[in-house]
């Protein structure tokens, strides 16, 4: 058996390692260099009443949550109906961004739109889709052109944070919330927060 | 009743598997016929119990039987019988079940048409293809039983995802099934004459027309997949470099590479280490594809739902079967080296050079399509590769293949003077650049990648005419017809597919340079211009399918006052997943194609439309089309027949000889 002869079997396990080393990542946590960092700051044009504005000071004080999400996204009618069972129950409120809501869809090819007609269509297709699923926010804010999404590192939607009283990023949930995830991971944080100040 | 019928299928299946790829292994190390003669069975009996088991699982699809599981999620009774049918393969399980069953179908076939093998030779590939049967049906049953029930069984189904409900869905996972599947039978037949130590002229010849077909299919699934992706996304993009997709291509290139050094192999002995290193190769990029769509290591649209522990059986079954293939490969190479001796300057450096590029190109994919997952692992960060990374590294890799491509066949075997071929293709040669230099110009569009793609086609096209030409006068004094017969079916199969590339490239290079696009808000009755056509919007209907409801637009489209067509692009909304879908409506036409998709309603009842022109993109189609045909001449040349009559003599002379 020649040395040269064993290059392939070598350069093979060399990736199986690496393969081994991708199932042991989960997708669902990728780690947000924001976490225990403060909220980046924005202020949106409110979906309910687009003239007003809304920032993050209007929650100082309350441990809430924001949760990315598009009418587009697949994956968050998954995630809805718990969300909407959540704001039945009271149990934590959640601000929504609503995310690249138009150019965000891959079946539409937003170029050659002007803002404004982005915008009244992002709010048409907003409004519609939470008449039909339900309304769980108790504010939802419009992120039209995704750039408050680029600085709070939106990777795909959904995606939820967890926010303290001082408005500091505490935790991401990456992909739809489930019963499971929302019972084990998020609500003891959450109580965790509220006993904590 | 039935659904648990199809699982014992199943079962019985797997034993099946099992003993042929025992019995016929143990036999050919033992030279015991009756043993050997064990392999034959078993793989058809294997057959007949997974078609079974499919036919099962399919029955509880088309009568909407949603107490099992997967029809329940996949299904709908008001989904179309077509998409009940094809909804088997549009998940997870189902799709496994049906890799299975072409597995079982390339085994079958061998066994058909390969008669004339030795003995001991046929039990070694039967083998080889049992054990990876064995390894791909106990993955199903153990992680992935399609056939699990939902007790108590869903009212209606939640519907196959109306993405796949399109012709596409028909064709597209069966064809490239068969073709990234068919690389096992290049496979096993390398790792038998690896285990009997005969790696010669006569194991390339047979292992050329079973990796000619499986290109052929893979050629295909390949090229439907893209013409899918094109008319169906809704934005005309044909091919995205989705880690799905590359998947598939990688074993593309490197089956290239295969097909090609297997003629060397059969024609000269010369590169036959390197020939079955390819053959293992192209078939564990086959298995690397289907770990990486199944174990969610990276995501993809394509992706079907993930779970670890298929990531892990996967993963240990590729370890296992690449593992042992290529420690295989390290203890008998060495017994391979030799061969036919060749110049610097011949057919065979011409061939090895660009199983290098191919080569180096498949592994360029795959980089590219794991980088993320490198960086992750030696903690340097997330990133994601997308298309700009596979453009850079692909058009200058392919661009010295596709001249040497047609350089090749004008150099003769084993040496050849590097003057006189260089003089002999030299006037094509710069006539190519400058056709190509002369036609961006006269398409008002010079950039160095217009001038090179037209360069390149120009290349193909002159240089495959010469080749012609010359092969034609190659007998001189003979007439016509019987010089046009004189060539072999396997000559104009390298002839259609060489030339089938060039007319992809042109394709490739016309949309790429000179496609318009526009995105307008029309109202009934206004209109758009867009590259000489004219558009109006005659309003859009409401229009209801089988299981959805659409608005369809009503666009005419006409030129120099002459209406062409009425396109009607829809927008489609599912019932059962609440699911808004694009279908495009397209003008198909030979130089060009014009694509029509309809966006959102605004409030004011005007629409957003979105305008296509793509010149010369069915081109691309068409030049996939021909290489799959030229792939269909070269299998089915008459002297694989011929000769594999002449093995069969000989084989059953020595059986004479033997029992006499």
């Amino acid at each position: 058996m020649k040395a040269k002869f064993l290059v392939p079997l070598l350069l093979f396990f060399g990736l199986a390692g690496f393969l081994a080393f991708g199932l042991t990542l989960n997708p669902r946590e990728v780690p947000s260099p924001l976490i225990d960092k403060p909220a980046p700051k924005f202020s949106l044009a409110r979906l309910d009443a687009p003239e007003q504005q809304f920032t993050l000071e209007s929650m100082r004080g309350e441990v809430w949550l924001l949760n990315v999400w598009a009418s587009w996204c697949v994956a968050c009618r998954q995630e809805h109906p718990l969300l909407v069972r959540m704001a039945r129950d009271k149990v934590v409120p959640v601000v929504g961004l609503n995310y690249k809501e138009v150019r965000g869809d891959g079946a539409i090819n937003a170029r050659g739109l002007s803002l404004e007609a982005e915008t009244s269509m992002a709010i048409e297709r907003a409004r519609r889709w939470l008449s039909d699923h339900g309304d769980p926010y108790q504010v939802s804010v419009m992120d039209i052109d995704g750039r408050v999404g680029i600085d709070f590192g939106v990777y795909g939607v959904p995606e939820t944070f967890l926010i303290d009283r001082e408005g500091r990023i505490r935790y991401k949930h990456i992909g739809p919330i489930t019963p499971d995830s929302l019972q084990n991971v998020l609500m003891p944080k959450i109580e965790e927060l509220r006993r904590a100040g | 009743m039935i659904p648990e019928l199809g699982h014992f299928a199943l079962i019985l299946a797997l034993v099946l598997s099992l003993v042929q790829a025992v019995v016929p292994l143990v036999g050919a190390q033992r030279n015991s016929m009756a043993l050997m003669a064990v392999g034959r069975p078993a793989a058809q009996g294997q057959f007949f119990f997974i078609l079974f088991s499919y036919a099962c699982l399919t029955w509880a699809f088309i009568t909407s039987d949603f107490s099992v599981e997967l029809a329940a999620t996949n299904s709908h009774s008001a989904t179309p019988l077509m998409y009940k049918i094809t909804g088997v393969w549009g998940n997870h399980e189902g799709s496994l079940l049906l890799w299975a069953m072409s597995l079982s179908l390339w085994t079958v076939a061998v066994t058909v048409f390969s008669r004339h093998l030795p003995e001991a030779f046929m039990a070694r590939v039967l083998g080889v293809l049992g054990l990876v049967s064995a390894g791909f049906i106990s993955f199903t049953l153990v992680t992935s039983n399609p056939f699990e029930r939902l007790l108590p069984g869903a009212g209606e189904g939640r519907d196959l995802n109306p993405l796949l409900q399109d012709p596409g869905m028909i064709i597209h996972p069966p064809l490239l099934y068969m073709g990234y599947v068919g690389f096992s039978v290049a496979f096993a037949f390398a790792i038998a004459a690896l285990l009997s130590g005969r790696l010669d002229a006569a194991w390339a010849r047979w292992s050329r027309p079973w990796t000619t077909v499986a290109w052929v299919f893979l050629t295909a699934g390949i090229a439907v997949g893209s013409g899918w992706a094109y008319y169906e996304l809704g934005w005309g993009g044909w091919w995205f470099w989705d880690p799905v997709e590359n998947a598939s291509f990688m074993p593309w290139l490197l089956g290239t590479a295969l097909m090609h050094s297997l003629a060397v192999t059969e024609k000269r002995g010369a590169f036959r280490s390197w020939t079955v290193l390819l053959a293992i190769g192209a078939f564990s990029l086959s298995l690397l594809g289907t770990f990486l769509v199944r174990s969610g290591v990276i995501t993809s649209v394509h992706a079907f739902a993930t779970d670890p522990k298929r990531g892990l059986y996967i993963l240990a079954l590729l370890v296992i079967v690449i593992g042992a293939s290529l420690l295989l490969y390290a203890m008998r190479a060495n017994k391979l080296m030799g061969g036919g001796s060749f110049g610097l300057v011949s057919r065979e450096t011409a061939l090895l050079g660009n199983n290098v590029l191919l080569t180096v190109a498949s592994a360029s994919v795959l980089l590219g399509t794991l980088y993320p997952l490198f960086l992750d692992a030696l903690n340097l960060g997330k990133i994601s590769v997308g298309p700009p990374y596979f453009e850079a590294v692909f058009v200058p890799l392919m661009t010295p293949v596709v001249v040497l491509m047609m350089f090749g066949p004008f150099l003769r075997w084993k040496d050849d003077d590097l003057v006189a071929a260089v003089r002999k293709v030299a006037p094509a040669f710069i006539a190519s650049v400058l056709i190509g230099v002369g036609v961006a110009f006269a398409v008002d569009h010079v950039t160095w990648r217009t001038v090179l793609g037209l360069s390149l086609a120009a290349w193909v096209v002159l240089a495959s005419i010469q080749l012609l030409v010359g092969r034609l006068k190659e007998r001189a004094g003979a007439s016509a017809s019987s010089r046009l017969r004189s060539i072999t079916a396997s000559w104009w199969g390298m002839w259609l597919a060489h030339l089938g590339i060039g007319v992809f490239i042109i394709g490739v290079t016309m949309v790429g340079s000179l496609d318009r696009h526009l995105d307008v808000k029309m109202k009934e009755g206004q209109r758009a211009e867009l590259a000489g056509y004219t558009f109006v919007f005659r309003g859009a209907v409401e229009a209801q399918g089988a299981n959805y409801d659409a608005a369809r637009g009503q666009i005419e489209l006409s030129r120099d006052g002459k209406v062409l067509d009425m396109l009607t692009p829809e927008k489609r909304l599912y019932w059962a997943q609440g699911m808004p879908m694009t279908e495009a409506s397209l003008n198909i036409g030979p130089f060009r194609d014009v694509y029509v998709s309809l966006g959102e309603q605004l409030d004011d009842g005007a629409w957003i439309v979105s305008l296509y022109y793509k010149p010369f993109i069915s081109w691309i189609w068409m030049g996939c089309l021909l290489m799959a045909l030229g792939g269909i001449f070269a299998a089915a040349d008459v002297r694989y027949r011929r000769m594999a009559a002449r093995d069969a003599a000989v084989a059953s002379g020595r059986r004479v000889a033997a029992s006499a």
